[in-house]
């Protein structure tokens, strides 16, 4: 809540050269605008949603014709049993983690600028984690059988083996999905409400009505609004830090070397969070502009994202120090090899390399403000460090099982159509997804806006 | 203490609602409800809107989380379906933390969602104040003050004059339930 940001004079600072927000919207213009997307679409807003939903339908196609004729048609073998689809798992869950670090870290540091940023990124967690949960399910082979992860009683008395990182993952990967959407919604009922009050046509006043609860902005309700969510922001903190530290554990529980490391709970957690600011940047990016919203999401949003692009670059280095010193350090024959020989040198060194100019590099442009605020640096920064934290997860999944203990058992691995199609639909999928929410939500929390707007009037803050 | 029915005034800005509950208290008026279309944490000190009960709620719900969670591993693979494997325990308790985790988790942030929903008593699609004029504002840019005629001090005419005193644009009956 940004009026709980501390004591007034505390906040009471000399006029901020980078303001969060630039003018002084009165609430009534702010809601007009906020609301304006719901009315109609912007043009080629219809266009890209046929796009992506063509892409979706390739997407639901690719995976109908795996359900049909079983994982052979992707390119997995023995040794590289995981893939792409365990790849496309892992980036789309970290992607997501952004998400949660905006909506829940950043409200219990008190971050103002946080506040017009939240609800895309929380939109993007959702979408992302979506997409994510669709792969540990085709993985299965035969994903008609995915509800023996979950423990119930079942008449043939076999239960979930929790001694095993996969139903760990199915338990954080469900937990963080159901708080993700409780968090999202709670922020929404009040918006819902506004949009219920304003929008033409009973029909859409009512589904809006329904969602909105009954929503009526008395003080007590604000005051148990207050509480819920920022309980759940307190909660959604350390789970979010638990998941993507869950599903390193797939890897670094086994014997695998290249896998087999306790550096990476907080190696996937960095990881998870870079690529995520990277994707925020580019959903907030084309969404101001299209919207002409500079003046909610101004510079200094922007600049901060980038100088968190920065530091997670720094901390993505350093985990690949260590990793990499380790394996020498440890002594370790077989992970020696895997990483001062394979990796640096071997078949898919060239991608090893790639990544490590994408992540390392890349973000060493932010150095300089004018690149940290310049939009097309950064859309072109993001989409080389997604591509690059792909690459990683690509690196060491595939890198890793295509190589192990045994020269005589090690093998390639190529992707086939059906994989490629896959990944491309399901970037389609979260596109859509995305597209269905700025048409129909307010994305942008506006009684969050109007606080925002009230305390930077209140302290008097000239910008 | 909660307003029924009486009088609701709307006033045109944040610092009004302010300055009207203020007011109001100082009058003596109890059953002061007010409607905003952001949270003014300001307006709730003085009428004696308390601290949310919420937060032991949730613990509860966490260690409730937490107990199942563990529960029902432990009931899985020690008790129903142990299996052997590598000479590994049987009952590893490092192993049965991170669902755990996640358990405690899920069940408190449970419990916070249909914790607002219950102490609200929401979803309640229909308030006796929707039927006011221009209400339909609060949630945008109008900030709006009830009397309840529950209120010792209510009197029609009397609090009528005390709203539009304090700069209302409009003061209206709320329709009874």
């Amino acid at each position: 809540m940004t009026a709980t940001w501390g004591a007034p004079g505390l906040d009471r600072q000399p006029p901020d050269p980078h303001p969060v927000m630039l003018g002084r919207p009165d609430d009534a213009a702010l809601t007009s605008r906020l609301l304006a997307p719901l009315f109609g679409a912007p043009r080629g807003w219809l266009l890209l949603l046929a796009l992506t939903g063509a892409g979706t339908l390739a997407l639901f196609g690719a995976i109908g014709y795996t359900f049909a004729r079983g994982i052979g048609v992707w390119g997995n073998n023995i040794p590289v049993a995981w893939a792409f689809a365990i790849i496309n798992f892992v980036w789309w869950i970290g992607i997501g983690h952004a998400g949660t670090f905006i909506s829940a870290f950043l409200l219990l540091l008190r971050q103002p600028w946080r506040a017009s940023v939240n609800r895309i990124a929380e939109a993007m967690t959702l979408f992302a984690l979506t997409n994510a949960a669709l792969f540990p399910v085709l993985h299965l082979g035969r994903p008609w059988f995915v509800y023996w992860l979950i423990p119930y009683p079942a008449r043939f008395g076999v239960w979930p083996q929790f001694r095993s990182a996969l139903p760990w993952d199915a338990a954080a990967v469900g937990t963080y999905f159901l708080v993700s959407l409780l968090f999202w919604y709670l922020g929404l009922i009040p918006d819902l409400a506004s949009a219920r009050d304003r929008l033409p046509g009973l029909l859409r006043r009512r589904i809006y009505g329904v969602f909105a609860l009954g929503w009526r902005g008395g003080a007590r309700q604000w005051r148990e609004y207050r509480m819920a969510y920022l309980l759940l922001a307190g909660l959604a903190t350390p789970l979010v830090i638990s998941v993507h530290s869950i599903v390193s554990l797939d890897f670094s529980i086994s014997q695998l070397p290249g896998w087999h490391s306790t550096i990476f709970p907080p190696y996937f957690v960095v990881g998870a969070i870079y690529s995520g600011f990277a994707m925020v940047l580019l959903l907030v990016i084309p969404l101001r502009r299209l919207y002409r919203l500079e003046d909610l999401i101004t510079a200094r949003h922007l600049d901060n994202m980038a100088k968190l692009l920065l530091a997670m670059g720094w901390l993505m280095a350093y985990a690949y120090l260590v990793e990499t010193f380790i394996a020498w350090y440890g002594g370790n024959l077989y992970e020696r090899y895997a990483l001062l020989v394979a990796r640096p040198l071997g078949a898919y060194a060239w991608l090893f390399w790639l990544m490590l100019a994408a992540n390392v590099l890349t973000p060493q442009l932010f150095w300089w403000r004018r690149l940290r605020t310049s939009t097309p640096v950064l859309i072109g920064a993001s989409l080389i460090i997604l591509a690059g934290m792909w690459l990683e997860r690509f690196v060491i999944i595939v890198g890793s099982l295509s190589a192990d203990f045994l020269p005589s058992s090690w093998d390639l691995y190529r992707p086939t159509w059906v994989d490629l199609t896959i990944l491309g639909g399901s970037l389609c999928f979260f596109g859509f997804l995305f597209l269905l929410f700025v048409r129909w939500l307010p994305f942008i929390p506006m009684h969050e806006l109007r606080e925002l707007r009230h305390d930077l009037s209140t302290q008097g803050g000239a910008t | 203490m909660s307003a029924r029915g009486g009088l609701v005034a709307e006033l045109e800005s944040a610092d009004a609602l302010e300055a009207a509950v203020r007011a109001l208290h100082a009058l003596g008026y109890r059953a002061v409800e007010t409607f905003a279309p952001l949270d003014l944490p300001a307006t709730e000190a003085s009428r004696g809107v308390g601290r949310s009960r919420l937060g032991p709620y949730v613990f509860g719900g966490g260690v409730v989380g937490a107990v199942l969670g563990y529960g029902i591993q432990w009931y899985a693979d020690v008790r129903a379906f142990p299996v052997a494997v590598g000479g590994r325990p049987l009952h590893p308790v490092p192993a049965f933390i991170p669902a755990t985790f996640e358990a405690t988790v899920l069940c408190a942030a449970l419990t916070a969602f249909i914790g607002v929903l219950v102490t609200l008593r929401l979803p309640s699609l229909w308030h006796p104040v929707f039927e006011v004029d221009g209400f339909e504002r609060a949630s945008a840019d109008r900030y709006w003050v009830q009397i309840g005629r529950d209120d010792p001090l209510f009197e029609r005419e009397r609090t009528m004059a005390d709203l539009a005193s304090l700069g209302a644009v409009r003061v209206a009956p709320v329709p009874q339930t």
